[in-house]
């Protein structure tokens, strides 16, 4: 995997490295191969953690290397580096073998490196227009020039089949619409290489389809893309290398033609990964849930459940598919009463769920697993062990005469943090210290304890790694194994034929 | 601007009490400097100044015992906050409701014509239950519509001025007061006792600790308060767990309003004996409270500290005053620097600097 084409001098005198730009001395690299970009002994210290770990990368001219790896394997870390939001510790980057300094992101772009966050930086209120010249000085004096940006949009838009009308504001977008804006944002200012960070987390798999098309005809154009990912399909589908990145540290580079998914898993890992999960023959109970000619409105006040029916029965999970969008979120919070109903009834044994609120309904025995898991389902500020009697802290053992019982709580904390491995110092530690697979085994752990009958599970794993996932999807199944009735909502289809035992399509 | 290279500069995960401590205190330093330009400015030693300020605060029974009586409603109106900047509602009304609670317990004093051992008991209760009627209303704005409540809670401040001026000027006004704008005097059994001939009265100041301590068990170890937390710190889980947004907004604002008010009892029938002009009614306590809150770090036991501190700047004021015969605006300016600084400081806590290790 290493070859010497790409090798620079290392060792470069500081000096050379801290003018902004390509000083072009003695500093230049030997560029036998065509590599756009190197990373040479990238190291980055946060505190407690080293999240680059003296890191090695070379990017190929007109190329789509993928940069695989678990939540928290510093991906993104080196990604930033690179687009100048972080400063190294050590290391230096080269671009076309000539040292360079990112000071900041406008350095990166001046450099052409355009970067498209996970998160997108866009304001909602402005235009698509408004959004990409942001920033941007091309007018005469303080005035814009819509016209010269409208044309220019247009032209990418057409050479690259983006295509989103420049006049609509963000907000009216769709996710996969806003995507679209941020990458033609980066090639309006000319960038020829493209970070993608996990783009696809946010997509639909048709939408998926269409971004990977985009990027095959980047690529096809001339420009370099860099895919943050850790999904292995999305690996296989789409990149011409991989390098793999484990604990702050390059596993590996290989052609992505000379490898697959499993040897992929256990690089990413560093053990072998169940693919296949054990699942015990379906004994279907009673019913748990009877949802008849459910109505609700999303939060622009449109329908977005108009007559949904349908049944749950315990020790079965019920899979619900669709293209986001189609109500899921709102079915969820409808059954978890955190939205109100228009029309109908949602049965869950003999007490309508549409008429409760949501600490009635979570007192019925009904767990909710929120999307947003950082959002909703927990509190960041607060400990480890705060959030895990979030739903329970009125109850005893938790509280006792209104006094709450910090004892019972540790108590608590110490048995689920064991229980479901949540990683952390103690049970002090604030939330948001956690990683993401750590904070949704904290979900977990709150919201099934006490043995639910109906348990909600909305994306449970999103956005988790090959480790944490595989460990949601075990605890799901075991639930359904004890004779809960579980409706799983996701976007991932195989999870869906994975774990459910029947699928209802919402449209 | 970069640091220089042996430096580094760190996000630090969560500051320490420590730190927070030493960066408080460092924001009060800085304050201190800063406030010295002005006194140098009007061309008194800033040494000097301070120098007499502190002796002006402890040097003498009086100045101890006067700086004691203006830290009493500090105390009540910051440990009130403290549990509104919890709930993350921004109260800058507890000068309004301070202001009603004054009123609220005059109204009993002058017009109730109850039997003398109850008047006082009831003033303290009317007065406690008026702050929190007019911190409630901010509150239930915010909960139900969305309201802004930093503009509610100070559009109301004016609103209680004025109501008191409308009264002393007005209906209330004394008969017995040949024309000046206050009200009758109190009858004595409305009139709280105070320790010798000082003006600590000392009722007040007992209630106040003893709110202080049950504010801190509120906040720490019960459900109410976990719940307080919750809502302030993220809502939407709030709203998640089921916890009631408008109950909880408005349990903080009885809380924070209701004690406001008791420190407006505190000032009519402990200092004045009678409600007059706003002004020197409360002399801006309520606004000055929500510094001392902030110094304490919303934390009600710390306030007992921050709330003496403050006192002793105010106490600061008569001296500049009447020693070094400068303007008492001083003190409005000084405390705006101290505030200034201390919400500066904020963001140094989330950083430290270190010596880089040399590079590889």
């Amino acid at each position: 995997m290493t070859d010497s084409r790409c090798d620079p001098k290392i060792g470069l005198p500081d000096d050379v490295t801290s003018e902004q730009g390509c000083t072009g001395n003695g500093g230049t690299l030997d560029t036998a191969a065509d590599c756009v970009i190197q990373l040479r002994g990238i190291v980055k210290r946060f505190p407690g953690v080293i999240a680059n770990d003296s890191i090695d990368l070379d990017v190929e001219r007109g190329e789509i290397l993928c940069l695989l790896g678990e939540n928290g394997a510093g991906k993104t870390t080196l990604m930033r580096i690179l687009y100048g939001l972080y400063q190294p510790d050590a290391g230096e980057i080269f671009l076309n073998g000539r040292p360079i300094r990112m000071s900041s992101p406008r350095a990166a772009l001046g450099h052409g490196i355009g970067m498209v966050h996970q998160h997108f930086r866009l304001v909602p209120t402005l235009s698509v227009e408004e959004n990409i010249v942001l920033g941007l000085h091309e007018g005469r004096g303080p005035f814009l020039n819509p016209r010269k940006t409208r044309k220019k949009i247009a032209k990418i838009a057409e050479d690259y089949g983006l295509r989103v009308d420049p006049r609509a504001k963000i907000w009216q977008l769709s996710v996969g619409q806003q995507q679209r804006v941020e990458i033609i944002k980066a090639l309006y200012r000319e960038a020829d290489i493209l970070i993608m960070d996990e783009p696809t987390s946010v997509l639909t798999p048709q939408e998926v389809d269409q971004l990977f098309a985009t990027l095959r005809t980047l690529v096809d154009d001339g420009l370099t893309i860099i895919f943050i990912t850790h999904k292995l399909d999305e690996v296989m589908a789409v990149s011409d290398r991989v390098t793999v990145l484990r604990k702050g540290k390059v596993v590996a580079t290989v052609p992505t033609a000379q490898t697959d998914k499993r040897a992929l898993a256990r690089m990413m890992v560093g053990r072998e990964v169940v693919f296949r999960l054990e699942k015990m023959p379906l004994d279907r109970g009673e019913r748990v849930l009877e949802v008849r000619d459910l109505h609700a409105l999303n939060d622009r006040g449109v329908p977005a459940l108009r007559g949904v029916s349908f049944d749950l029965y315990a020790g079965e999970i019920l899979g619900v598919a669709g293209v986001s969008g189609n109500g899921q979120q709102e079915l969820s919070e409808a059954l978890a009463g955190l939205r109100r109903t228009s029309k109908g009834s949602a049965v869950l044994l003999a007490s309508d769920l549409t008429r409760c609120s949501a600490r009635e309904i979570a007192d019925l025995g009904v767990a909710h697993v929120p999307t947003e898991r950082i959002r909703m389902g927990t509190v960041p500020n607060m400990s480890v062990r705060e959030n895990l009697i979030l739903k329970s802290y009125r109850r005893p053992p938790f509280c006792r005469w209104s006094f709450l019982d910090q004892r019972a709580a540790h108590l608590n904390a110490c048995r689920a943090m064991e229980e479901y491995a949540i990683m952390a110092p103690d049970d002090r530690t604030a939330a948001k210290l956690l990683s993401g697979g750590n904070i949704q085994r904290l979900v977990l752990a709150r919201e099934l304890c006490g043995e639910p009958r109906f348990v909600i599970a909305a994306h449970p794993t999103y956005g988790l790694d090959v480790g944490a996932t595989e460990q949601v999807r075990q605890v799901l199944l075991a639930q359904r194994d004890r004779g809960a009735g579980i409706l799983l909502i996701s976007e991932d289809l195989d999870e869906l034929l994975t774990l459910s035992d029947r699928i209802l399509v919402l449209f | 601007m970069r640091a220089p290279s042996f430096l580094r500069v760190e996000r630090r995960t969560a500051p320490s009490p420590r730190v927070v401590f030493g960066v408080s205190l460092l924001a009060i330093l800085v304050a201190l400097i800063a406030a010295g330009i002005f006194f140098q400015v009007y061309g008194v030693s800033p040494i000097r100044a301070y120098g007499d300020i502190l002796r002006g605060a402890f040097g003498s029974r009086l100045g101890l015992t006067e700086t004691v009586r203006r830290a009493i409603p500090l105390l009540l109106c910051g440990v009130g906050l403290t549990i509104a900047f919890r709930a993350l509602f921004w109260n800058i009304g507890a000068e309004g409701q301070l202001l009603i609670g004054a009123t609220a317990a005059t109204g009993i004093a002058l017009f109730s014509g109850l039997p003398g051992p109850l008047l006082l008991p009831v003033m303290f209760l009317v007065g406690f239950a008026a702050g929190a009627l007019w911190g409630s209303i901010p509150a239930a704005l915010k909960a139900k519509l969305g309201i802004n409540d930093v503009i509610t809670t100070l559009m109301m401040n004016y609103i209680a001025i004025y109501i008191v001026e409308w009264l002393i000027h007005g209906p209330w006004k004394g008969p017995t007061m040949r024309g000046f704008a206050y009200t009758d005097r109190f009858p004595a059994a409305a009139i709280l006792p105070t320790i010798g001939i000082t003006r600590i009265h000392w009722p007040t100041l007992l209630l106040g600790l003893a709110l202080t301590v049950l504010a801190f068990v509120l906040v720490k170890r019960t459900r109410w308060g976990f719940e307080i937390r919750v809502v302030g710190e993220n809502p939407h889980a709030a709203r998640f767990a089921g916890i009631s947004h408008f109950k909880i907004t408005v349990l903080a604002m009885v809380v924070s309003g209701g004690l406001a008010g008791l420190a407006g009892v505190g000032e009519v029938a402990g200092i004045h004996h009678m409600l007059l002009g706003p002004t020197h009614v409360s002399m801006g306590y309520g606004y000055t409270a929500i510094i001392v809150a902030w110094l304490a770090r919303r934390n009600p036991l710390a306030v007992i500290v921050t709330s003496l501190l403050f006192a002793i700047i105010m106490r600061g004021g008569d001296v500049i005053k009447v020693t070094l015969g400068l303007p008492f605006q001083l003190v409005n300016v000084f405390n705006g620097l101290i505030l200034f600084f201390l919400i500066g400081s904020e963001i140094l806590m989330r950083y430290r600097i270190r010596l880089a290790p040399r590079r590889a």
